[in-house]
Formats: structure tokens, C-alpha cells, sequence
């Protein structure tokens, strides 16, 4: 017997694609369930940061007479109970992956096979995140009880909560691959991660509100892509948006996915010359 | 050779890294922020050479010389600096579909395989990477298990294997897609002499089987006097040596081993050639390759022999003499 071709099926692409997406998440949720505990310690380690905002801005509300900027104590507690369950959906791979995965020789093995590797990464994260959403309920439920969130749920929102984490979670994977593909040129691509970090805190609702923000920043971060990832998804279900705001929020995600994906696209091809694969 | 009967072509193929350096020390570091110097280091020189469909050639040489960095560029992973490649038609660089499921790179010092997880579950994702139909791939992976008698095993979590356990099911992962070309660097390093062995028989097994074009570098002559009839010998990027593995010695080695038992112990020797080591009623000379014929019937003729035999110098000395060889040149 002797090769004429390599043995593969034929179903579409898109067949394909969705078969391996769904492979590629169960293998995550396979191995999110080998470290369970440590899976929880890091999400307790990461619920730290939004705990410390509630507190802050909760204190803030009550002491200036229920309120800060039309947000009540309990409208802060909604806000970043929501803003923990988002910021799980929309953690990427970093570029300190980047470097890792560059300098150790790591990618040879996703460049070897026939799928562009950006795919391993979104599909793994979205397989990691099952589980990271699941081990969080319990803990959104004690935020709940401690915090008393102003919860005030429409069937819309609900609806349109989960394509926007989705929103979120595409636009964020585009930003950090374009920032991570840097390493291809330089060994510490990371620095340039650092001041995207800073931009995010202040441009997208993940430090404060936008609405606490002065009008220009606000108008400023209509016209970029940090909004999208943290503010928007969070207002979607306790901000009650217009259907128009909605559609508008959504419009935005899809541009600045394509916008990225395009990018990512364009600088891979330039990129990956440069990949030495050394330490493999 | 037209490209139709050529699994690999390799023309003038080069790679040349640029590498940053400096004196040790703080004054040398303030200065490199200054003036940073760059080193060119040609890891591959213009080589070149083809191979057919279904041979399997070694790929040797010392640390460095060259031999991974071309495994990578044949398998997609590096750009040449200059020159050409081409697998099965297909410029590598331009890692298309078709290309990179025709081949696969195994490295012995790396894994590709899920390290947490089973390796069945790293199957199950390789068949949706490479988008192979569930009975084809049943029936590839189960062959596969059974060639490397690795049933035990696979259901263990990979990260809780031998280094050897862990070898063969990488080559049981690396090969569900059925590739026709191989690109294997070191597949037994570190592994033990029986493992080395089952490793080297399923690589030999699997080309036999499926018609494969195999390219391996090894440390262990015992992988390539087992495998291989051609070798291509690589040092400093550039090819020293390229035909059959026996024409080797014959083209670099200017000696031969007479292995012989005489009646008497004391008999004298040293007339006959270098005498290598004497052990009671058995000696070694080393003679000189056109001198043996006639020193083996002096011997026979002049000596009270029991047994004699005439080998080839090791692989492993006859290397050394290319590389020695290429030194002097």
C-alpha cells in the first residue's frame, strides 16, 4: 500500500470549522476539570479587583446621599458583579503568552497543522470560560447576597447579553494578537500590553462607569474599541439600552471584530517570517 | 530529477540568523544601546539534494550543524534566507492546507500532544484538525496502537508517561493523518535501547507500509544503520557527503578492522598493522583499506589462525572522518 494523498473527509469548511471548534472546547473543558481547585483560587484572586471598585463606589454612593452621577449603591453592585462575569468571557491570550509561547519555540506545533493557530486560542479560551462561568455563579450569588445589586432584567437585554459577551470576547482576542504578534519582532512585545491595559482601564468602563468619566472621554471612547469589551456587554443587561443603543452596541462589535480580524490577517502574513521557532 | 519524482527538492537552500552580541560587562551593555551588533550566521549554505518517493535518508551531523534548522524550513515552520524547497510539489513557506496535512515533524524533544489529558483525547482533536472521517480515523488510530503497542497507555494522562511511552504516542498523534513525508529529528533521544528499537522498527514498518518519504536525524548510528541506505551528511550548513550509507566508508574511511584469534599468544603483530587491542589469544588491527587482502592472507598463511574476521570501521568513526576530513580541506 502506498500514499497517494493524505486520508481526509470531505465536509465543508464550515462543517469542519464547527467540528473543531467543538473539539477544541471540549479538550479545554477536559483540562479545566484536571485543576478544578486551582481554577477556583484564580477566580477568587480575580473577583478582587471589581470587589475593590464595589466597595469604593458603593461607599462613595452612600455617602453622597444614595448616589454618584444617577448610579445608586445598589446600581455600582449590579454593575461590577456583571462587570466579573464579563471580564471572565473577555480574558484572551496575552502577550506574555506571546512571548512565552515565541521564545520556548511553542507555536511550531500549531504552525505544523493545518488551521491558522488564532483558532486554537479562541476556541480554548471559549471551552476554559464554560467552566470559569460555571465556578463563578456561586460566587455572583454572594456577591448578590452581600452587596444587594439593583437588578432590573428585561427579556431584550437578556437576549442580546450573550451575542455582546461574544462581541467582547472576538474584539479583545484581535486587540491581544495584534499586540502579541509584536513579539515577533521584539523579545519584550509585553511593554506595548501595559499601556493597552491603561487605555482599557480608562476608555472602557473597566475602572469606572463611562458615565463617571468627563464628556470628551466618553465621546472619545464612542469611536474606539475598548468600550465594547467591557462597558457595553455590562450596560446591555443592567443599563436598560434602547433597542436602538443595542443595535448600535452591536454594529460597533462586528466593526472592530472585522476591523481586527482584518489586521490580524494582514500582520501574520508579515509577522510569522520573522518566527525563528528556536527552543524547538 | 524533474519535481514528478521527487517527494523532496532542495536547491542552494539557505538560512541565515542575525545575531545579536556583545562583551560581558556593563560598560559593553550601556553601549549596545547605542551601537547594537548584529552577526550574521549562516546555519544553512546553499545545500541541496532531492529525495524519492519512499526512501528514507539520514540526515547526519554534529550539534548545530545545520540539520534541524533544515527540517524546519522543509516543514514550513522557518523562511529560507535564499534558495528553494519544494514537498510534493509545494513550496513550504506558503504552509498550505494540502501541504501541511501531507507531512509531519517529529521532534524527540517535544511534545504536541495535550499534556494533561489522555492522549486518545489528543486523537480525537488531531482527526477535527485535520478534518479525517471518523472511520478512517478509528481505523488509522487503532493501527497505529497496535504497531507501537501502546493500548495501555493511551488512556493515561500524557504527562504521567515514560519519556519512551510519551515518544510513541506522538508518533501515534503525528501520523493519524496519514502523512507521506516525515520529517523525524532525534525520535529516540533519550529513549532506552529497547525503546529505541521498537521506535526505529515502527518507523521502518510504517514507510514500508504506507510508501513514505522519511528524512531523520539521529545521534544513534544503530536509527540510521537500521534505516537508512542513504545518508546526507551536513557540517557548518553545508553538505559534505550525500550517496549510500556503505559508500560512505569507502569514500572517507582509509582503513578496515581485522578482528583475529590466533593458537598462539604470543605471536607478534606488529608488522601486520596498528594493533588496536589484544586480549590474550584475540587481537584488532587496524589496516590500512587497499592493504587487506593481503595482510588477511599473510596472516592466514604466516600465523596459526583460529578465526578471523574483517569489518568496516564504526559509523560513528567513519562520521568523524567527514567532519575530520572537512576540517583539513
Amino acid at each position: 500500500m502506498t500514499l497517494s494523498a493524505p486520508v481526509r473527509g470531505q465536509p465543508s469548511p464550515l462543517r469542519a470549522m464547527i467540528d473543531f471548534y467543538l473539539t477544541m472546547m471540549r479538550t479545554a473543558i477536559q483540562t479545566q476539570f484536571q485543576y478544578r481547585a486551582a481554577t477556583y483560587m484564580y477566580l477568587l484572586g480575580m473577583v478582587a479587583e471589581p470587589v475593590i471598585y464595589l466597595v469604593v463606589w458603593t461607599t462613595i454612593a452612600r455617602t453622597h446621599g444614595g448616589q454618584v452621577a444617577g448610579i445608586t449603591a445598589g446600581g455600582f453592585a449590579a454593575y461590577y458583579i456583571v462587570w466579573t462575569l464579563v471580564r471572565n468571557v473577555n480574558i484572551v491570550f496575552t502577550p506574555y503568552g506571546w512571548e512565552w509561547r515565541i521564545r520556548e519555540g511553542q507555536l511550531s506545533g500549531q504552525l505544523l497543522r493545518p488551521l491558522h493557530p488564532i483558532h486554537y486560542d479562541i476556541a480554548e479560551f471559549a471551552g476554559g470560560k464554560v467552566i470559569w462561568v460555571l465556578l463563578y455563579l456561586p460566587i455572583a450569588i454572594g456577591l448578590t447576597l452581600v452587596f444587594k445589586p439593583t437588578f432590573d432584567l428585561t427579556p431584550l437585554g437578556l437576549v442580546v447579553f450573550f451575542p455582546a459577551i461574544v462581541g467582547a470576547y472576538l474584539i479583545r482576542t484581535m486587540n491581544l494578537w495584534l499586540l502579541g504578534m509584536v513579539t515577533f519582532w521584539t523579545t519584550r512585545g509585553s511593554a506595548i500590553f501595559e499601556t493597552y491595559i491603561m487605555a482599557e482601564l480608562l476608555l472602557s468602563g473597566r475602572l469606572v462607569p463611562l458615565q463617571l468619566m468627563p464628556g470628551w472621554v466618553q465621546a472619545i471612547a464612542n469611536w474606539l474599541p475598548f468600550k465594547w469589551t467591557f462597558f457595553f456587554p455590562i450596560e446591555v443587561l443592567v443599563g436598560h439600552p434602547s433597542s436602538a443603543s443595542l443595535l448600535i452596541g452591536l454594529g460597533m462589535q462586528v466593526f472592530w471584530t472585522a476591523v481586527g480580524a482584518g489586521l490580524v490577517w494582514l500582520l501574520w502574513r508579515a509577522s510569522v517570517r520573522h518566527y525563528t521557532a528556536v527552543g524547538n | 530529477m524533474s519535481e514528478r519524482t521527487a517527494d523532496v527538492l532542495v536547491s542552494t537552500l539557505s538560512r541565515t540568523f542575525f545575531v545579536p552580541e556583545r562583551e560581558a560587562g556593563l560598560r559593553a551593555a550601556i553601549g549596545s544601546l547605542f551601537h547594537r551588533k548584529t552577526r550574521a550566521v549562516p546555519a544553512v549554505d546553499a545545500i541541496s539534494f532531492e529525495i524519492k518517493p519512499g526512501e528514507i535518508v539520514g540526515f547526519l551531523g554534529p550539534n548545530g550543524a545545520g540539520k534541524t534548522t533544515t527540517l524546519k524550513m522543509l516543514s514550513g515552520l522557518l523562511y529560507p534566507t535564499s534558495g528553494e524547497a519544494r514537498v510534493f510539489g509545494h513550496i513550504p513557506s506558503r504552509r498550505e492546507r494540502d501541504f501541511l496535512s501531507g507531512i509531519t515533524l517529529v521532534m524527540g524533544n517535544r511534545s504536541q500532544l495535550q499534556w494533561d489529558l489522555p492522549a486518545l483525547d489528543s486523537f480525537e482533536l488531531n482527526r477535527a484538525i485535520y478534518r479525517l472521517r471518523q472511520d478512517d480515523f478509528i481505523a488509522m488510530r487503532d493501527e497505529l496502537i497496535e504497531l507501537l503497542e501502546v493500548a495501555d497507555i493511551v488512556r493515561k494522562p500524557v504527562r504521567n508517561l515514560s519519556l519512551g511511552e510519551r515518544m510513541k504516542v506522538e508518533m501515534v498523534g503525528s501520523l493519524l493523518h496519514r502523512p507521506r513525508v516525515l520529517f523525524l529529528d532525534e525520535p529516540t533521544l533519550g529513549l532506552d535501547v529497547t525503546m529505541q528499537k521498537r521506535v526505529r522498527s515502527f518507523i521502518g514498518e510504517y514507510n514500508r507500509r504506507y510508501g513514505a518519504t522519511v528524512l531523520l536525524t539521529s545521534h544513534y548510528m544503530a536509527d540510521v544503520v537500521a534505516l537508512c541506505r542513504r545518508v546526507i551528511v551536513i557540517h557548518h550548513g553545508r553538505v559534505l557527503f550525500d550517496g549510500d550509507l556503505a559508500a560512505l566508508s569507502d569514500r572517507f574511511a582509509a582503513y578496515k578492522t581485522i578482528n583475529v584469534t590466533l593458537a598462539d599468544v604470543s605471536a607478534p603483530l606488529e608488522t601486520y598493522g596498528e594493533v588496536m587491542e589484544r586480549d590474550g589469544y584475540r587481537a584488532k588491527l587496524r589496516v590500512a583499506r587497499a592493504e587487506v587482502s593481503r595482510i588477511a592472507a599473510r596472516l592466514l598463511s604466516e600465523q596459526q589462525v583460529s578465526d578471523l574476521t574483517i569489518e568496516e570501521p564504526p559509523i560513528e568513526d567513519v562520521i568523524e572522518l567527514v567532519f575530520a576530513h572537512e576540517a583539513t580541506a
